[in-house]
């Protein structure tokens, strides 16, 4: 059993001109002391699943469908104050903007406190010490200063590190990673990385790490889902996702020919996948991908292709993953 | 540096120092943010010059002051766009000399308004960036009224327009339309169709292609080779991101803290850094590239303050190599290999902790 799975999820927004079905039947599974990384652009429904987990939706979100087991309970059906028990402790988050999720009204020291003051019920004098540790913890030098300080006055990727530290206070056994890095420097992500890997392999945390970007998730992850509206269109271990790519989903092939790898030679020109993700409210018949496709076919537009496993351990949503039959069948 | 085809601008010492308030009345000495700490370097007739660097090393500073949006602190940037025939600004007539160029530091606000024609700007963020109470029509054809490229009556203007709207990858149905019924990439063609519809010769690219997607960048980077083909453009692109400034540029320089620390055709640059600092931003690029193996450099820390930053090598901070010299003596930017520049007292000693694993 996993430790984290998603079931057939379903997280609508209700808005006036309709729901938005931002999560149309995702699953996927997150194992002890693994990455599973989610890629996608925005409005793909990455995030969204991930915050679903635990129910930190916008007021107008809600879960339709589907199961969230979490050590084979399932969180969609908990109240919740047993929600509250699970938040922190056993799964927590890091969010994108270290700028805007610490409060700048109050110190770090209170901030890091709270978390323990509130989710482990100890004394303040406790709180105190394991603030200063956890600092340690994720290589902040001198953490007594830092604990004093207010957020503006520390650095981006500094403050990144208080948001690790809070997330990994409780030592949760799962951790969302939603879009850690994509506010910093290479170099200080770099630095954050190493960092998250190196506290994995301390404590076997499970991680859900969510991104647009694929060089981090070929660094990071250990299996990858890649999500398109909505939806997962391709799910397979790493190196089968950035390997010889012998089958996978055009959207994934089109993905990692449009960014510009350092062995691309200057002046040719890059695969881009043309138009742009459709409204929420519009999406096509058929394969939601085709209307960008290169290989779209008449069947593609009437008919949704089922996220079928075509190898072990690898899945993909369309009607033709063989790269090689897909090109043969263009020119003909 | 004057192989290949001639100078489009020449800065020379450019320096941009921010004052800062003074936090006591008994603060005597007046601190300031040195954003360019003294940048020299040649632009190229129709070459794109990349620009690379971490937040906060004053890339963006550097595109602006080069365009006069920013009043520079010190030093010339030298335009040659414009034969002084054709544009004799005032600083000229007092002081006529032979040189063929332009400083622009030296211009007139109005004077420099002219010139703004032919240097353009495209900036970052393409939400901020559009006035949403413009239409797409009125916002690209902003530029054009206003240089007097043609009048609001002429019959031609709206044709113009459209005709611009097509090269950048927008439908004329959308002339009528405003910014919020568009996403990021084609905003940023809306942002693009602007900087482009005066006609310019230089366009600095602020961060053009970081706000998007994977799949709009690519459209939109094709995009810029392609305009930049047909109308014989000069770029400078200013990015973080490391791949998409090699795929695009045909030479880089790399600022750190203020400084250029290393300046060389990109091929050179990727192939042999010849600065620690660059060695370092190259390991640590995350690649989709299965084969890639190297290894990583952590850098230490964070990019120190530009209000006192370290005294002799800037870099000497965080520097793998750094040994007594680098803390008292700033290095010199020289020519280390032809065409290739770098400011590092260790050239020599650069690449051995990536070297090592391949």
């Amino acid at each position: 059993m996993s430790l984290l799975e998603l079931v057939d999820l379903h997280t609508y927004f209700r808005t006036k001109r309709g729901v938005v079905k931002a999560v149309n039947g995702v699953s996927y599974r997150v194992e002890a002391g693994k990455t599973l990384g989610v890629v996608g652009e925005s409005g793909s429904g990455k995030s969204v699943s991930a915050m679903s987990i635990l129910r930190l939706l916008d007021g107008n979100g809600y879960i339709h469908s589907g199961k969230i087991l979490f050590e084979g309970r399932d969180l969609t059906k908990i109240p919740m104050n047993e929600m509250y028990a699970i938040r922190g402790n056993e799964i927590s988050v890091i969010f994108q903007e270290p700028m805007t999720s610490l409060n700048p009204v109050f110190t770090i020291q209170r901030q890091l406190q709270e978390v323990y003051r509130t989710h482990q019920r100890v004394s303040k004098k406790a709180a105190e010490e394991k603030a200063v540790q956890s600092l340690q913890d994720v290589r902040i030098p001198n953490p007594e200063t830092v604990l004093r300080q207010y957020p503006h006055q520390l650095s981006g990727g500094m403050r990144q590190r208080i948001m690790i530290a809070m997330a990994l206070a409780c030592e949760p056994r799962v951790l969302i990673a939603d879009e850690p890095t994509t506010a910093l420097d290479v170099t200080i992500q770099a630095q954050i990385l190493n960092l998250m890997r190196d506290l994995q392999t301390q404590r076997g945390t499970a991680i859900l790490f969510i991104t647009h970007d694929l060089g981090v998730i070929r660094e990071m992850a250990d299996s990858v889902a890649v999500m398109y509206c909505g939806e997962v269109v391709e799910m397979a271990p790493v190196a089968k996702i950035f390997g010889d790519r012998v089958i996978s989903h055009p959207y994934t092939e089109g993905l990692l020919e449009s960014i510009p790898r350092l062995d691309t030679e200057p002046g040719v020109r890059l695969e881009a996948i043309p138009g742009s993700v459709p409204h929420p409210l519009n999406l096509p018949k058929g394969c939601k991908f085709a209307p960008r496709c290169k290989f779209a076919t008449p069947f593609c537009r009437e008919q949704e292709p089922a996220l079928e496993e075509v190898a072990p351990a690898h899945s993909i949503r369309c009607l033709y993953p063989d790269t090689e039959k897909r090109r043969k069948e263009i020119e003909t | 540096m004057s192989e290949g085809s001639s100078a489009l601008l020449a800065v020379r010492n450019l320096k941009k120092y921010f004052p800062l308030k003074r936090t006591s009345l008994r603060q005597k000495e007046q601190l300031y943010v040195r954003a360019n700490d003294g940048i020299s370097l040649d632009i190229k007739e129709g070459e794109t010059f990349g620009l690379v660097g971490e937040s906060g090393c004053g890339k963006s500073t550097f595109g602006r002051v080069l365009l006069q949006l920013y009043p520079q602190t010190e030093g010339e940037t030298i335009y040659y766009g414009r034969r002084p025939e054709e544009f004799q600004p005032e600083y000229r007539k007092k002081a006529p000399s032979n040189e063929p160029g332009i400083d622009l530091t030296q211009l007139k606000p109005k004077e420099m308004r002219l010139l703004r024609r032919d240097l353009q700007l495209i900036f970052q963020d393409p939400y901020s960036s559009l006035n949403p109470r413009m239409t797409v029509g009125q916002i690209i054809g902003e530029g054009v009224l206003a240089h007097g490229m043609f009048t609001r009556r002429d019959p031609g203007f709206s044709e113009y327009i459209v005709a611009i709207m097509e090269q950048c990858g927008l439908s004329p149905y959308m002339f009528h339309r405003y910014p919020h019924q568009f996403s990021g990439g084609q905003r940023q063609r809306i942002g693009i169709a602007r900087s482009l519809a005066v006609k310019p010769r230089f366009v600095v690219c602020d961060e053009a292609v970081s706000a998007l997607d994977v799949s709009i960048q690519s459209q939109i980077l094709n995009l810029l080779m392609d305009l930049k083909q047909e109308q014989k453009l000069t770029y400078l692109f200013i990015s973080h991101d490391l791949s998409v400034v090699k795929y695009i540029s045909d030479r880089i320089g790399v600022m750190y803290l203020g400084s250029l620390v290393e300046l060389a055709a990109s091929k050179d640059l990727f192939q042999e850094p010849l600065h620690p600092y660059t060695e370092a931003l190259l390991s640590a690029i995350p690649t989709t590239d299965p084969q890639n193996n190297r290894k990583v450099i952590l850098l230490e820390g964070d990019i120190p303050s530009p209000v006192r930053p370290p005294l002799g090598c800037k870099f000497h901070t965080r520097c793998p190599y750094a040994t007594d010299i680098c803390k008292t003596d700033p290095p010199e930017f020289v020519e280390a290999k032809p065409g290739h520049y770098s400011a590092c007292h260790h050239i020599d000693r650069v690449g051995e902790k990536t070297r090592r694993v391949s």
